[in-house]
């Protein structure tokens, strides 16, 4: 899988909660994915989803991103919002399986070195962030088994549609 | 080979030899939802092309982040979690019966030994009578809903021996958020915790909640006890299930440890924005504060309400400030009255409202104003989280807020004891 995108950062680095991605204000009224999307990090910057966010970019943070609730909406909106991926150097866990589970890649990665911006390129299968602003590459931590299974078949919804229960091998 | 407690409780619902690191599908005993997360499940559980669930009286969801409804979307939601409840013949504990984090243990759906999943983060509460329960997401409870499985990764453990004599004015509020301030919010990510020593033992099981219920806060999976004869006392008067006490071995493979003294520990504070932004009280002691907020899965039950009501007693809340209370069940509710304390709590000029969340997750009862700050004992300060992202939320002990709102401003409890 190869994704295409400019990186996307925020003032606050590390510790990006699921408040900050969905506010409670929003996901406790709102079903529809795509208007929770118009809302993703508003806190962090109202301007994000509307102004800043192209199709395809990429979330770029520090450490324990996704830390908080286990709203599954925090990283549903940011995969309606059009993110392609949440790179960090690292994810809270709840937030990491519920990433997985609807087929949204969260990657880690140094990501001192990416500035809000770059364009970069993430090729999963090789494991490679290329930083094309910056020409650099950068080494992805290797996916573990479970989380490949559930991507490649789409996430868990389509996982237990295709296996019929859990089948991560 | 020696096993902590997690890798015993998922070797045993997992039928295969479970250590630190490993991936295992594992049996559930109990599945919990509540209404910010059970309208994804339910849409997770149709895309599946699931008809039925695999065993309604293993399953509740509760109404409680946003109860009763204070809007017309909320409403929507609620109306379709009762209406598949009905469906699937699954529990439901509606607006009024309290917090899903008091309501699964004071109903007796979970005792010690048992795999507890919930689609709420604080779901590690029961880790505090002897169950691995933890948080995950909308679509893994739909799942779990049609399986009765999971996959778990075997998380390594942490574990914290508190040995000592709390000191006065000091409670499990206070070394929880003491230990966070330690090991930082992401100190036990993915980790179990486990909490140890003769601290711990003293501590009256409701108060063990308040620490379990904290263990997300550092990144923990679960926070684990273990099941003494007060824990199984207390089970014993809720649940009709039987125990099955699980501890870890004294050999077994820890990934940190650390120690502490409780008797040097003192009231603190989590600060703006973090929940491990900790100081004592006395550096942000004379903060203005206009709203307390005394309740939460953390610390709503009736201990907590008992140690606010002794501060309260004969006292009056600070006309600069107000006072909201919200009962973690409704159970509570009734001993509060039988009790006194409802009176106590409203001649203090205390509002109390739905047994529930309350205003924690900022959706009613007490979205403060720009600017505002707001002492509290829940277990989240992060910007917004009460609704309004331009004002403060400081997190303490029920002693601390009760003080606090007597004098409009963060008060170091000791001063009324």
């Amino acid at each position: 899988m190869i994704l295409n995108g400019k990186a996307r950062k925020f003032k606050q680095n590390d510790d990006i909660n699921t408040d900050y991605i969905i506010s409670g204000r929003y996901k406790f009224k709102i079903q529809d994915p795509n208007e929770l999307a118009k809302h993703v990090m508003e806190d962090l910057d109202p301007d994000f989803a509307t102004k800043r966010l192209e199709k395809g970019d990429f979330i770029v943070a520090g450490r324990n991103f996704g830390c908080g609730s286990s709203r599954e909406q925090a990283p549903m909106s940011i995969k309606y919002a059009g993110v392609s991926a949440v790179i960090a150097k690292s994810f809270a866990r709840i937030f990491y399986r519920n990433s997985f589970n609807l087929g949204l890649p969260a990657i880690e990665a140094d990501t001192d070195s990416i500035d809000e911006g770059d364009e970069i390129e993430v090729d999963l299968n090789a494991g490679l962030i290329k930083n094309k602003t910056k020409n650099q590459e950068l080494k992805i931590a290797p996916l573990p088994k479970t989380m490949q299974t559930l991507l490649a078949d789409g996430g868990l919804v389509e996982h237990f549609k295709k296996h019929g229960g859990f089948k991560l091998g | 080979m020696s096993k902590t407690i997690s890798e015993k409780i998922l070797s045993n619902h997992s039928g295969v030899d479970a250590r630190a690191g490993d991936i295992v599908v594992a049996n559930l005993d109990f599945l919990m939802g509540q209404d910010g997360t059970s309208g994804v499940a339910i849409d997770s559980f149709r895309n599946m092309g699931a008809k039925a669930v695999f065993d309604g009286g293993k399953i509740a969801i509760c109404i409680d982040h946003s109860a009763p409804s204070p809007n017309m979307g909320v409403s929507e939601i609620q109306k379709k979690i009762r209406g598949f409840t009905k469906d699937t013949k699954i529990l439901l504990y509606d607006v009024g019966c309290g917090v899903c984090h008091q309501l699964i243990p004071e109903q007796g759906h979970v005792v010690p030994g048992d795999l507890v999943i919930g689609a709420d983060s604080h779901t590690c509460t029961y880790g505090a009578i002897n169950a691995f329960s933890t948080g995950v997401g909308s679509t893994d409870l739909a799942a779990g809903w049609i399986s009765g499985k999971l996959w778990f990764k075997v998380p390594e453990t942490f574990k914290f021996v508190i040995n000592g004599r709390l000191p006065q004015g000091v409670y499990s509020k206070d070394l929880i958020l003491s230990i966070i301030g330690d090991v930082t919010a992401d100190g036990a990510t993915y980790m179990a915790a486990e909490f140890v020593g003769t601290t711990i033992d003293e501590l009256s099981v409701e108060a063990r909640f308040t620490i379990s219920n904290m263990a997300i806060e550092m990144g923990g999976k679960a926070g684990l006890m273990l099941a003494d004869k007060k824990a199984l006392d207390w089970i014993c008067k809720h649940s009709k299930r039987k125990p099955n006490p699980v501890e870890s071995d004294s050999h077994a493979k820890f990934a940190n440890v650390k120690e502490y003294d409780a008797s040097k520990f003192g009231p603190v504070v989590a600060k703006p924005h973090t929940v491990d932004n900790v100081s004592p009280v006395e550096d942000v002691a004379g903060t203005p504060v206009q709203q307390g907020f005394l309740g939460t899965c953390t610390n709503g039950r009736l201990e907590d309400m008992r140690i606010a009501a002794s501060i309260l007693k004969g006292k009056k809340v600070c006309g600069d400030s107000r006072l909201i209370i919200a009962p973690a069940s409704r159970e509570i509710l009734k001993a509060m009255i039988k009790e006194g304390l409802y009176n106590l709590f409203i001649d203090a000029g205390g509002v109390i409202v739905t047994p529930g969340c309350g205003p924690c997750v900022g959706t009613q009862t007490g979205i403060p104003a720009d600017g505002e700050s707001v002492i509290s004992t829940a277990n989240r300060n992060f910007k917004g989280r009460m609704g309004n992202p331009n004002s403060f939320i400081y997190l303490a002990s029920p002693a601390t807020v009760a003080a606090s709102v007597i004098e409009g401003k963060i008060t170091d409890p000791r001063k009324f004891l």
